[in-house]
């Protein structure tokens, strides 16, 4: 009997897991049904980083294991994969900045707490967060940059996405190394999320998922 | 009578490095002639004043000030990070536009943005620069990579320096292609043979590489030209500069340099000793590339930037087992030689400061970003002076009054007792200037002691 999935890889036990999906794939188990395990352990991840009980390494590792698994998997699913139960959120690097580490982990995180991503990459320039907002009627737009550089490119976003009628429609949340709630009211934005957890709150207070 | 280097204690290496830094040189080796009398009393002054500060022996006249900027230098003089890296007057100019008008105890002299066309000329791949894949206006940003991959520990920690050559530099600067076809040096031992080793010198790729080298070589000879007559006119005006040059925490050489962030973590789980016997492999290293500098440049301090030990970046459990041993015996090692390590705790590292607290007493310099600064003090701050925290978002937009209220909380909470400085938290870009002046001035006016 194989054990259980959910478990092993919520514990990060990167050779158990991926033995238990080879395992199953082999005894010809619905890929789905290995995905479906495979993301609530997730979310059991996204969880114990919530209480502190994970941290970074932790996030990081179990989306390596992860990406293993969908490796495996997916030379024996047919179809599309499920769709997001939660809302569309769109998150980017502002224009002029380049780092990335804080705004994936806030992406990974909503990623497994049930959101539509929409991760526009870094040095993104205000008139593609306009575009993606229209493209996509995304209710949850996520501004990131570390340096104080950001803050006017940050600014500059939100006037765009106001200019373009647009602001009304969407809740925007900043984030980033030298954020705070003053430069939320610099830029114009609705919260500052001091990390990834609040980033998660936020969209979920926003787009009334649970 | 004075001492041999190799015989003196580290306490009288470490005032001796003092007594270097305090009475400078010219580019002769005789002494500097300040501007004037006035301009050697300030440098006296300040660097009596941070001494006091570091030592916690005695209290200084007052607490001394630092502004640690990145770019501000720059933007405060009307020029562009690309202007400042590419033009070496103008950026000369611009930081002693920036020193003359805040006019701190402490600088950072002119290094911050560094010679564009070297970086050019070798086709530097580790960071973006303006124009460079960044715009001009921005200042320059690392692009983090697995430029050492998973497998690759092994041959690290066999031989450092020849894994920098023939695989880490090549892979960081694509002009240094041909050093992937260079010999190990070390296999050169004997008459018979010996030519053998030197037959890559005479193929293309290498060549190419070393005439790259070459002028690499003139540009940073020239930008280093422009730096020396900088700090010899700033340190002649009277103003100080805060370190002679830095070293990094090993698990940072790894993870900021090697594998990247992604790739350190993952091999926590993956290769926890591999990377464990890395980093004791990197220590010395890291010790003698800190001493070496401080030497050179007859100058206590050495800046240790931390970057991926921060609070949430690891656990407690893998900081204690990763990040802080090695981390500590770098600064075991500088101390022993008398330097002063002066790590920047950039972000948040409050979960660390206890840990971190485990040094003897007067022997570091900590920049502290938004760590907990009340909770600094009572931790390192009681074996280490503190400096920073002033926040970079109040620099930029807050009012003066603000930023006056804010330093002279700082002040209450940190001064007492001596052993801070106060500064700003994080090198910053933008800031308003009258916010700047607001934080000298109020450690001018609150911070005499």
């Amino acid at each position: 009997m194989a054990k259980d999935l959910r478990k092993t890889l919520a514990d990060l036990k990167e050779d158990e897991a991926l033995a238990i999906v080879k395992e199953r794939l082999d005894a010809g188990a619905d890929p789905m049904g290995i995905l479906n395990d495979a993301s609530s352990a997730m979310e059991i991840v996204g969880e114990r980083f919530s209480k502190s009980e994970y941290f970074i390494p932790d996030l990081i590792y179990s989306g390596e294991i992860l990406k293993k698994i969908n490796e495996l998997v997916k030379p024996k699913l047919s179809g599309e994969g499920g769709v997001k139960a939660g809302g569309k959120v769109i998150i980017g690097t502002v224009a002029g900045d380049i780092h990335d580490i804080g705004k994936d982990i806030v992406v990974f995180m909503l990623d497994v707490s049930g959101f539509d991503v929409i991760d526009l990459g870094v040095d993104v320039p205000a008139k593609k967060f306009v575009d993606t907002i229209n493209e996509t009627s995304a209710q949850v737009v996520g501004l990131s940059g570390f340096l104080t550089l950001a803050y006017d490119s940050m600014k500059q976003t939100i006037e765009a996405i106001k200019a373009a009628g647009l602001r009304d429609k969407t809740k925007i949340m900043i984030g980033g190394g030298q954020m705070s709630d003053e430069i939320k009211k610099y830029t114009g934005a609705d919260a500052f999320g001091k990390d990834a957890v609040v980033g998660v709150s936020l969209a979920r207070k926003w787009t009334g998922t649970k | 009578m004075v001492k041999e280097w190799a015989e003196m204690t580290s306490e009288e290496k470490h005032e001796a490095l003092f007594a270097k830094w305090i009475a400078p040189k010219d580019p002769d080796g005789n002494d500097l002639k300040f501007q004037s009398p006035q301009a050697e009393k300030a440098f006296k002054e300040s660097i009596t004043r941070i001494k006091d500060a570091i030592q916690m022996k005695k209290l200084p006249d007052r607490v001394p000030v630092f502004v640690a900027p990145s770019f501000f230098p720059a933007y405060y003089a009307g020029i562009t990070p690309q202007e400042a890296m590419y033009d070496y007057d103008k950026c000369c100019m611009a930081f002693k536009k920036f020193i003359m008008d805040f006019e701190p105890d402490g600088n950072l002299g002119a290094y911050v943005p560094g010679p564009g066309k070297f970086f050019e000329i070798l086709d530097y791949k580790l960071y973006s620069w303006p124009g460079h894949g960044v715009a001009p206006e921005q200042s320059y940003q690392c692009n983090e990579g697995e430029y050492m991959t998973a497998d690759e520990y092994d041959k690290l920690i066999e031989d450092p320096s020849n894994y920098f050559t023939h695989s880490y530099l090549p892979r960081v600067f694509g002009k240094l292609d041909g050093f992937q076809m260079l010999p190990t040096l070390t296999g050169i031992v004997e008459m018979y043979g010996v030519a053998m080793n030197f037959i890559p010198f005479g193929l293309p790729p290498v060549q190419a590489t070393y005439k790259a080298l070459f002028d690499a070589g003139a540009e940073a000879l020239k930008w280093m030209g422009a730096m020396g007559a900088f700090n010899s006119e700033i340190t002649a005006a009277g103003y100080p500069i805060i370190a002679a040059g830095f070293t990094k925490a090993p698990f940072d050489v790894v993870g900021d340099t090697l594998r990247g962030t992604r790739g350190v973590m993952v091999d926590m789980y993956r290769q926890p000793d591999k990377l464990l016997e890395a980093m004791d492999r990197l220590t010395p290293l890291m010790i003698k590339m800190g001493i070496d500098t401080a030497m050179m440049a007859g100058h206590p301090i050495i800046f240790m930037p931390l970057h991926k030990g921060a609070d949430g970046f690891l656990s407690d459990e893998q900081f204690k087992k990763f990040y802080w041993p090695t981390f500590k015996k770098v600064m075991m090692g500088l101390i022993a030689e008398g330097v002063v390590p002066m790590p920047a705790a950039e972000g948040h590292w409050t979960t660390r400061l206890e840990i971190m607290s485990d040094l003897p007493k007067g022997k570091t310099l900590w920049m502290i970003d938004q760590s907990d600064i009340a909770k600094a003090k009572k931790t390192i701050g009681k074996v280490g002076c503190l400096f920073g925290n002033v926040p970079s978002d109040l620099l930029v937009v807050g009012t003066p009054q603000q930023v006056k209220d804010y330093v002279k909380n700082l002040i209450d909470t940190c001064a007492k007792g001596g052993g801070y400085i106060v500064s700003n938290g994080a090198f910053f870009d933008q800031a308003k200037p009258e916010n700047v002046h607001a934080m000298v001035d109020a450690a001018r006016e609150y911070g005499v002691y």
